[in-house]
């Protein structure tokens, strides 16, 4: 009896706040534990692998940095790191560009925006796996979508997939297709952009240009960067394309980072090599990042001081 | 850190009138010109749905002709009864649902009950961990494949679901949190204090005031789910094995192998039937969808 009154008293606190923390906490409880489950977990044991040569079936044997020696030396690594890059780095801003250009013209209020913003936006909800099938048909070079298109105006065919200078090309055009979700996004944005900042600067004579280049563009650069950010992180991690369309082929051209990963850990069975991989891409990511928020970070510019504080 | 609840729209419906009034009066050539050029982009965007359509329709040797045929006659509706039955595609479609479902009730219960913590509890530590919520958000998913196969071979989850839905029932992922802590948070006090004065908990202010408040957010969550789980390609291709197991996903990567290699026709049909149901449902809970992106990339 004495602990059965005792138990309770220490576990179930008296005051009202000390009440609330431990309420708050069985609240959130699911997450904290997800978070050691799912995350912490495996990053630890992610770490711990970095340094082990395994393949998971004989035991795993101590490496020291081998494994980051063999990436180093790696031709493979170095193909899979340069095709993510150019990647990320054409695909990425001419995204941003296109879904920033389409929302503006949208947000001159013109009839059947609501379909228009439809149609655009559709092409992301499709699966990955059908969007790759489809697109390997589109871009096939004598039966392709595409290539009938480029005939039928007196253009030569491509050799989309075949030729290892154009399969990175045609699939970063693939990822074109996908720029709904950040022109949806900028559309709210420009939305939310009060008339009364342009109707002062119609007042001062400002023209179009030069409203949306000291009007738009400032508003919107937080939702500018948030769609840099995640369309940065987004990109280094593309892998149906790679792996379904092209198969990483012709000669490597497109084979993407997170592909390479997949076959080192999961066809070659180099699961220490493959966490090693991972933190390295990890690593790439945040020093990006960072570097984002700390040298563009500065030119955003946040209306009031805490409305769209997020960085 | 302060996140705002909702951007104020009260001013948007004036704003546009004005706009409209001052704007309309003349017959505008640059905005005719705007109108092509969106209609021009929505063509082009729109045509890969055209073609996929067309050629599911196709014999297989109309899919190898020169000019192409955009309207196959007769249309070729055997292609989808060849495409759904060369597989075991219903199979895929109730293994995919067997999924879908679990990670909805997991989602729905554990997201919101997080949420409500972070959006209506005031406690120490509170922004901190939300801060690690943003922070998973921000973290690239494939940086934790490798450890995560190690852990669920070691669980023996290798070849079942478990690896797709016991770990949602952890809060069921940063992105769905947040989101519905920003929705909680817009919602008024006042009637939380009233209940709270009649005594009651804030379990009970969480089932019964809030949760039932806020059936448009969870709409949105379960509909981001259902896609989520839908689509999921890399998680069945990963943790799946026995072809009897396999989701519609890794099912249809399968026709892009072996035999069918070359069967465009059949390839484009179970494309078809794979996207038909994404794109339902987008159509039915339009407003939802918007609102959720909106939401995630604005605040």
């Amino acid at each position: 009896m004495q602990t059965m009154r005792s138990l309770p008293r220490g576990w179930w606190p008296r005051t009202k706040a000390s009440k609330n923390t431990v309420i708050g906490y069985i609240f959130i409880s699911p997450f904290i534990l997800g978070f050691f489950f799912w995350f912490l977990t495996p990053a630890l044991v992610s770490a711990w692998m970095a340094f082990q040569d395994w393949n998971m079936l004989s035991d795993p044997r101590f490496v020291g940095l081998g494994n980051f020696r063999t990436m180093w030396q790696n031709r493979l690594f170095w193909q899979s790191l340069k095709v993510t890059a150019y990647y990320t780095i054409v695909s990425v801003p001419l995204g941003l560009v296109l879904a920033f250009a389409v929302a503006l013209l949208m947000n001159i209020k013109v009839r059947g925006i609501a379909a228009f913003r439809t149609i655009y936006y559709l092409p992301v909800i499709v699966p990955a796996v059908a969007n790759a099938i489809l697109w390997a048909w589109i871009l096939n070079t004598e039966f392709g979508l595409l290539n009938v298109l480029l005939k039928s105006i007196g253009l030569p065919k491509v050799r989309w997939l075949v030729d290892p200078n154009w399969a990175l090309p045609a699939l970063i055009l693939v990822s074109l297709w996908g720029i709904g979700t950040s022109m949806v996004i900028y559309l709210a944005g420009l939305q939310g952009i009060p008339a009364l900042y342009y109707e002062a600067a119609d007042m001062d004579g400002a023209g179009r240009w030069q409203k949306i280049w000291y009007i738009t563009i400032p508003l919107m650069s937080p939702v500018i960067f948030f769609n840099l950010v995640m369309g940065i992180i987004g990109s280094f991690q593309v892998f149906t394309a790679g792996y379904l369309i092209t198969g990483g082929g012709p000669e490597d051209a497109t084979l993407f980072y997170v592909l390479y990963l997949y076959r080192t850990a999961f066809q070659y069975l180099k699961m220490g090599y493959g966490a090693a991989l991972a933190w390295v891409l990890f690593a790439i990511i945040m020093t990006l990042v960072l570097v984002i928020f700390r040298y563009m970070g500065r030119g955003v510019f946040y209306e009031g001081a805490s409305s769209g504080d997020r960085a | 850190m302060s996140i705002e609840a909702k951007p104020d729209t009260s001013v948007l419906p004036i704003m546009q009138q004005h706009v409209v009034s001052r704007r309309q009066s003349r017959f505008d050539w640059g905005r005719i010109l705007v109108w092509l050029v969106l209609l021009g982009g929505a063509l082009l965007m729109f045509s890969p749905f055209i073609w996929m359509v067309t050629t599911s329709l196709k014999t297989q040797l109309q899919a190898f002709q020169y000019p192409p045929v955009w309207l196959p006659n007769p249309p070729q509706w055997q292609n989808y009864v060849d495409a759904l039955t060369i597989k075991p595609f219903f199979l895929y479609v109730r293994n995919t649902l067997v999924i879908v479902v679990f990670n909805e009730i997991a989602i729905l219960a554990t997201a919101s009950f997080c949420a409500y913590g972070f959006a209506r509890m005031r406690f120490p530590g509170r922004d901190t961990w939300f801060i690690i919520v943003l922070a998973t958000m921000m973290l690239p998913g494939v940086v934790l494949m490798v450890p995560s196969f190690v852990i669920f071979s070691r669980l023996r989850w290798i070849d079942t679901y478990l690896p797709f839905v016991v770990p949602h029932f952890f809060g069921g992922g940063a992105f769905y949190i947040f989101l519905l802590t920003q929705f909680f948070r817009s919602l008024p006090e006042e009637l939380a204090d009233a209940a709270r004065i009649d005594g009651c908990s804030d379990f009970g202010i969480y089932s019964r005031i809030v949760m039932p408040l806020s059936k448009p957010a969870l709409t949105t969550v379960a509909i981001f789910t259902f896609i989520a789980g839908w689509n999921d390609f890399i998680g069945p291709l990963l943790y799946l094995n026995t072809p009897d197991k396999f989701t519609v996903a890794l099912g249809l990567s399968l026709f892009r192998g072996g035999l069918l290699q070359t069967r465009w026709d059949l390839l484009m049909a179970a494309s078809v039937v794979m996207t038909l149901p994404v794109i339902v449902l987008f159509f039915l809970a339009q407003r939802y969808f918007i609102q959720g992106i909106v939401m995630t990339g604005m605040k």
